[in-house]
């Protein structure tokens, strides 16, 4: 079974220079060695003390290539984040990561001070972990209502054998899903479509959906993978508002990643820049759009083509 | 009529199926006390009856849950050689025929279940084209488990032996009930038509109840995307398992009802060609479409019994019959008309599209 190397704690221990378990109680102290942590994040000043998300030296191979080296991001309660770089940086890669659909090779993930180490997918977003996919992926085949009573499958409890002979928690837990889905549906108004088949919505309506969908299993961090790739500038200045509106009424985090500049500069909070799996930049929209650096390996790109 | 059409679209589907077979039995029992109804079709009933469970019950698994199975005959066996025994323990002991048939089917759903637990927690760990392999090799190994099996009964209780019928060393007056390769005989009939359309019933229920329920719309969302479904928190391999041992403890059902028609039975009865058979039924009608499978496997019983006359070439027929239905409800031509005559008359009750299009099983990445 992969596994992370190490716990978070016993990384804290070896980067404070503790001493490990075993010679612990040991009469004679050893000269302990003081070394730094890093410590180069930054969260919105609401958030100080409220960290969501800490990644710290995360990283994968696949085979020789390290996808992701060195991660390091910090992510307030409340906060929108940014995750941008120039194409194949590895940015859907760090939340395959996130949500372990891969296991990451080295570091740690702390969703909201818990190790995610040795997670499963579904098990990290029943702990609060919530995205949506560059290549979209919906339920085809069923409602759009359908789509978020499973993205809300965690919330209402209902066994196989009260479904199959009907018991009377049936009923109230499938008032409680048609209930919740208008809401949240409505959300991004898309509760008249709520009957029709979520493979037959036009590509803005299933972004959209998929987004409604990952809201519904009630996330502490949102991930969002190019949320507005194949939008025209309407639905994105209407996709940044509602970004807006899910932090401030669900109150929770969001990261995002995101080609589109005006969107990422215009909401993010924090932004990390990563080439090559590793992170160049971060900082605040200004700095990161004066940081020479990130001009170069990708405004100057962008720039070029 | 008004209450039909405010009805949403699955309730509605449910109760057209279940009008269906109703309908269907009277018709039939109508036809039979007026005698015009010949022995060799009688004879029919409740294999028919039989066949469509295990169609309804595989489609849970085909269809609905997006996993190609090839073993299903294994579950109908375990739950055809359970049911059998069990009629035999409580012979004298539950005195009425109808009672003792529902306790063999219970326990033959049981044991059914429990074969499709232990199988399903290897088989789960597979997917698409591995999968169906593996459940093959599982069908042939139940049926060589059952190949090698003596069981009997004396005043002692219940005697088992994987070797031969004297290993069992049964007192004076024992019985044995599953003898190897020569299977179950003297098995009391208890199956009636009655009980076959009660027990089809019974499993369009809990499997239409299940797809339109908070554990069936999961286990539609892993065949629609799984990794999308794990990403919203559901675990796959359970919901993928829960599917399987449904499926399999109706197919252990089925099975009982199906020996309980005979005097005797084999455990090749339960190889691959009826595996293959009964997802032919699924097939034909239509991948998640329960209603269909019910209908292809009654055709489909019937058909080779009445082209018993054309003697020699029966199967050829019915082989050629089979090609020419596939590619003619495979015409996109054909499809197109039947949806565009569906969708007129659904447009009609209500303003729902209908989910026609359920995808197989795999990846879609
Ligand atoms: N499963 C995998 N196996 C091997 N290599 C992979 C795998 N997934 C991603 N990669 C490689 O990792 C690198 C990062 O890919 P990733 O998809 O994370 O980039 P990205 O930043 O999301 O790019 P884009 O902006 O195009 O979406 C690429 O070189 C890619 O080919
Ligand atoms: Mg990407």
């Amino acid at each position: 079974m992969p596994r992370t190397e190490g716990t978070y704690k016993a990384q804290r221990a070896a980067a404070e220079g503790k001493a490990p378990e075993a010679t612990k109680g040991k009469k004679v102290r050893e000269h302990t060695k003081m070394v730094p942590v890093p410590n180069d994040y930054i969260i919105p000043e609401r958030d100080a003390g409220k960290v969501v998300l800490e990644c710290r030296h995360l990283g994968i191979d696949f085979g020789g290539l390290h996808a992701v080296e060195d991660f390091n991001l910090t992510v307030g309660k409340t906060e929108i984040a940014g995750l941008i770089g120039p194409n194949g940086a590895g940015k859907t890669t760090v939340f395959n990561l996130l949500t372990k659909v891969y296991q990451p090779t080295r570091g740690t993930i702390m969703l909201d001070g818990v190790d995610t180490a040795g997670m499963s997918t579904d098990r990290v977003c029943r702990e609060g972990i919530a995205r949506t996919f560059q290549n979209i992926r919906l339920f085809d085949s069923l409602t759009v209502a359908d789509n978020v009573k499973i993205g809300l499958h965690n919330q209402i409890a209902c066994t196989m054998a009260e479904g199959i002979f009907r018991f009377p928690r049936h009923w109230i837990s499938e008032n409680e899903f048609q209930k919740r889905a208008l809401e949240l549906l409505d959300v991004f108004g898309m509760a008249d479509n709520a009957d029709d088949i979520a493979g037959s919505l036009p590509y803005g309506a299933q972004r959209r959906l998929e987004i409604v969908r990952a809201l519904a299993t009630n996330p502490k961090l949102l991930l969002l993978d190019e949320p507005a790739a194949g939008m025209n500038p309407v639905e994105t200045e209407e996709l940044m508002g509602n970004i807006r509106k899910i932090r401030d009424d669900f109150q929770i985090a969001i990261l995002l990643i995101e080609h589109d500049m005006d969107l990422v500069m215009g909401i993010c909070e924090g932004i990390a820049v990563l080439n090559f799996g590793k992170i160049i930049a971060k900082g605040t929209p200004e700095q990161i759009q004066a940081n020479p650096q990130v001009i170069e390996a990708y405004l100057g790109k962008q720039g070029e083509d | 009529m008004e209450k039909l059409k405010s009805m949403s679209h699955a309730t509605r589907s449910k109760l057209i199926t279940i009008g269906m077979v109703v309908v269907a039995y009277f018709v039939m029992t109508g036809l039979m006390s007026a005698g015009a109804v010949s022995n060799s079709t009688i004879g029919l009933l409740i294999p028919i009856c039989a066949y469509s469970c295990l169609a309804i019950s595989l489609n849970l698994v085909v269809g609905i849950s997006g996993e190609l199975s090839l073993g299903h005959a294994g579950f109908m066996s375990v739950g055809a050689f359970t049911g059998v025994v069990m009629a035999q323990m409580l012979d004298g002991v539950i005195a009425a025929d109808p009672m003792r048939l529902l306790v063999a089917m219970i326990a033959a759903a049981a044991m059914a279940a429990l074969a499709g637990f232990l199988i399903g927690i290897p088989v789960m760990r597979l997917h698409g084209d591995y999968l169906a392999i593996v459940t093959l090799a599982f069908g042939e190994i139940i049926k060589n488990v059952l190949n090698n099996l003596w069981l009997g009964y004396d005043g002692d209780g219940l005697h088992v032996s994987m070797s031969n019928a004297a290993a069992l060393n049964l007192e004076e007056g024992g019985k044995i009930l599953i003898n190897g390769p020569q299977g179950a005989s003297g098995i009391a009939r208890l199956s009636t038509f009655t009980a076959g359309v009660l027990l089809i019933l019974f499993t369009l229920i809990v499997v239409m109840n299940l797809v339109d329920s908070r554990s069936g719309r999961a286990i539609m969302a892993v065949r629609d995307n799984r990794i999308a479904a794990e990403s919203v928190g559901i675990n796959t391999t359970r919901y993928r398992l829960m599917a399987f041992v449904v499926s399999a403890a109706l197919a252990g059902m089925a099975g009982a009802l199906y020996a309980m028609n005979y005097s005797s039975i084999v455990p090749k009865k339960f190889d691959f060609n009826t595996s293959i058979l009964i997802l032919v039924f699924v097939v034909l009608g239509g991948m998640g479409n329960i209603r269909g499978g019910i209908i292809s496997a009654t055709l489909l019983t019937i058909l080779p019994e009445k082209l018993r006359f054309i003697g020699d070439f029966r199967m050829l027929i019915y082989a050629v019959v089979l090609i020419g239905v596939m590619l003619v409800s495979n015409n996109e031509a054909v499809k197109a008309v039947v949806t565009n005559l569906t969708s007129r008359f659904r447009r009609k009750g209500s303003k729902k599209p209908a989910a026609t299009a359920v995808k197989g099983g795999g990846e879609n990445a």
